[in-house]
């Protein structure tokens, strides 16, 4: 006899109808302790007992930077084209399709203008689940134009990058992503309008070369992997391993590329601060 | 050194040469023979050269014998004063730069240098800049700006080093600075494709008011092999890559992602260089021409404008 007798049968919750993360779920960190989700949320995403910095999106970014999680979203229906018809293992629509399918999104950044304590702030974030972050046509386009937006607004930037570099679907065009957005930030830095840039895990290849390392201030979150080449690439190339924390934000740090390193939990004050000291 | 495609060729035109030597020695008219044999290379030559595989460009675009930027540069130059180190770290052979003279007009040259056997390919790195490449090409090109001189970029790389040291010495910073502050640059700017256009290494040199590239050349985010490898899990897809990536110098006008395409001779640059030397010169003083009608608040408008239309979207 069962103690509990359901009465509906197929009770069934869309994922969407479900607000909060529920309890019970727990994640696995790197180390191997199980956390709590809500604990790991309440915390920034960060691991309490070693500040591991978990992976995550601009959804998160902007819960944590924006005043109240309130935001105006820019440009959000910008979608990729195919001007290529690129296909290696599947059309690249297919890729663009499954990927916004799976991960909710349009494209790998998202670009918002907020408040962050009270002071304004617009906002671009790269979103690495949705195809390695990696820069196509609407990333560039979406970077410019929120770039456009604070350039009007007379409104400092911020851009948060995590991305593996170049979309080689777009081949041509992702690379020229990299020129599109260096001319706003040229054209930002003239206008004397600060610009912030935030290197988080991982930020390599044409992202690097191009916005990330472009920052007025060029700040970082703990232990991310940043650079020009990936590891595997310089590993073939030197023919030998890579000595250990090459290429994370402590080195890049220690070689002059970064102004400071940012614990998550610190993000938004030192955000603030640093608009405070140039307003 | 031949590349396959061109041994049918090279094979006739020995033929031809045996055939004119045997006729000398004996004395017989071959004339006929000769006028018919040259007319087969002829007609080979144009079936080869104009229905060229993307990979086949990339071939051409790499070939050994293919004549690099000093080349160009001395044989477009008057006289030229090559210059020297990035002030900060080293001097990196890599990538040249100096001034030279074409007839009145004083030019900026840098180009992106590979070398010719193992001893110069070493010292060049094979064309690979370092970050004090990116400096030295940068600190050239605020040089130029100073004087008032125009700017000619010469490209041909197969990317930027992927090395330990370019690492610690700030690789993406160098290209990434080199890109913003070639947007502000007040004076004209002409980059050239001569050979490879790899990625980021290219585009570090390649922010110009006009951007051309040669016939047989290559300008992508990624060599067809890298990407071969990223997207199929094997280096053995490189044709394929190539054909996906649209890579060629006539893909890449067609997007409106360059400019402009400067002929070769049929057969590629290196089977007349001084051909190719003398029509990239003559662009080089046309374009200047049409440049110089601007100010250079219009030609920094005009670049900014022209790359930010850069892309392809919906919504």
């Amino acid at each position: 006899m069962a103690w509990f007798k359901r009465k509906d049968k197929g009770i069934l919750t869309p994922t969407e109808a479900k607000k909060e993360v529920p309890d019970g779920l727990w994640f696995k960190t790197p180390a191997g302790k199980i956390i709590h989700t809500r604990e790991l949320k309440e915390n920034c995403y960060v691991v309490p007992d070693d500040n591991y910095h978990v992976r995550i999106g601009s959804k998160e970014y902007f819960e944590i930077l924006f005043d109240k999680n309130e935001f105006k979203e820019l440009d959000a229906d910008l979608e990729s084209a195919d001007p290529l018809s690129f296909v290696d293992s599947k059309p690249y629509p297919q890729r663009i399709q499954a990927s916004q399918k799976k991960v909710g999104l349009k494209d790998a950044v998202r670009t918002a203008h907020g408040k962050v304590h009270g002071q304004d702030l617009v906002v671009g974030c790269m979103d690495f689940s949705f195809i390695g972050g990696s820069m196509g046509s609407v990333v560039g386009e979406k970077i410019a134009r929120a770039i456009n937006y604070s350039l009007e607004h007379k409104i400092p930037f911020l851009m948060i990058s995590k991305s593996g570099g170049a979309r080689m679907m777009e081949a041509g065009y992702s690379l020229m992503q990299m020129a599109k957005t260096s001319a706003r930030l040229a054209l930002l830095s003239e206008a004397g309008i600060p610009y912030i840039s935030l290197l988080t895990d991982p930020t390599t290849g044409g992202v690097t070369a191009s916005f990330a390392m472009l920052g007025d201030f060029n700040i970082a979150e703990p232990d991310a992997l940043i650079g020009f080449a990936g590891p595997r690439v310089i590993r073939e190339t030197i023919g030998k391993d890579l000595p250990k924390g090459f290429q994370s934000s402590e080195f890049v740090l220690e070689h002059g590329f970064l102004d400071f390193i940012v614990d998550r939990r610190n993000l938004k004050s030192k955000i603030a601060l640093l608009l405070k000291v140039l307003s | 050194m031949l590349l396959e495609f061109e041994k049918p060729i090279a094979d006739l035109e020995e033929k031809l040469k045996d055939m004119k030597e045997l006729a000398q020695e004996s004395n017989v008219d071959v004339s006929d023979a000769v006028k018919s044999l040259e007319n087969r290379i002829k007609q080979l030559k144009e079936d080869t050269f104009q229905n060229l595989t993307r990979w086949q460009r990339v071939q051409l675009s790499r070939h050994a014998d293919r004549p690099y930027a000093l080349d160009y540069i001395y044989s477009i130059t008057d006289e030229f004063v090559e210059l020297h180190g990035d002030r900060n770290f080293g001097d990196d052979k890599a990538m040249v730069g100096g001034f030279g003279l074409v007839g009145k007009e004083s030019f900026m040259f840098i180009g992106q240098q590979k070398g010719r056997n193992t001893k110069q390919r070493q010292m060049r790195n094979f064309g690979m800049a370092n970050p004090e490449g990116y400096r030295k090409a940068l600190r050239l090109m605020k040089l130029a700006e100073k004087f008032k001189k125009p700017i000619v970029v010469l490209i041909d790389t197969p990317g930027a080093f992927p090395g330990m040291e370019a690492e610690e010495r700030g690789q993406g910073e160098a290209i990434a600075r080199n890109i913003r502050d070639m947007f502000m640059l007040k004076v004209p700017v002409i980059c050239i494709i001569i050979g490879e256009g790899a990625s980021g290494g290219a585009l570090g040199v390649a922010i110009g008011d006009r951007v051309l590239m040669l016939e047989n050349t290559w300008y992508s985010v990624i060599s067809p092999e890298s990407c071969s490898s990223i997207l199929w899990h094997s280096w053995d897809f490189k044709e394929q890559a190539a054909e996906a990536l649209k890579l060629t110098a006539q893909d890449m006008l067609q997007f409106k992602l360059v400019d402009g395409i400067i002929e070769e001779p049929l057969g590629g640059a290196h089977t007349d260089p001084e051909a190719i030397y003398q029509s990239v010169k003559k662009e080089i003083l046309s374009q200047l021409k049409e440049l110089q009608k601007l100010s250079p608040e219009e030609r920094v408008d005009q670049r900014i404008e022209k790359f930010s239309s850069m892309g392809v979207y919906t919504g």
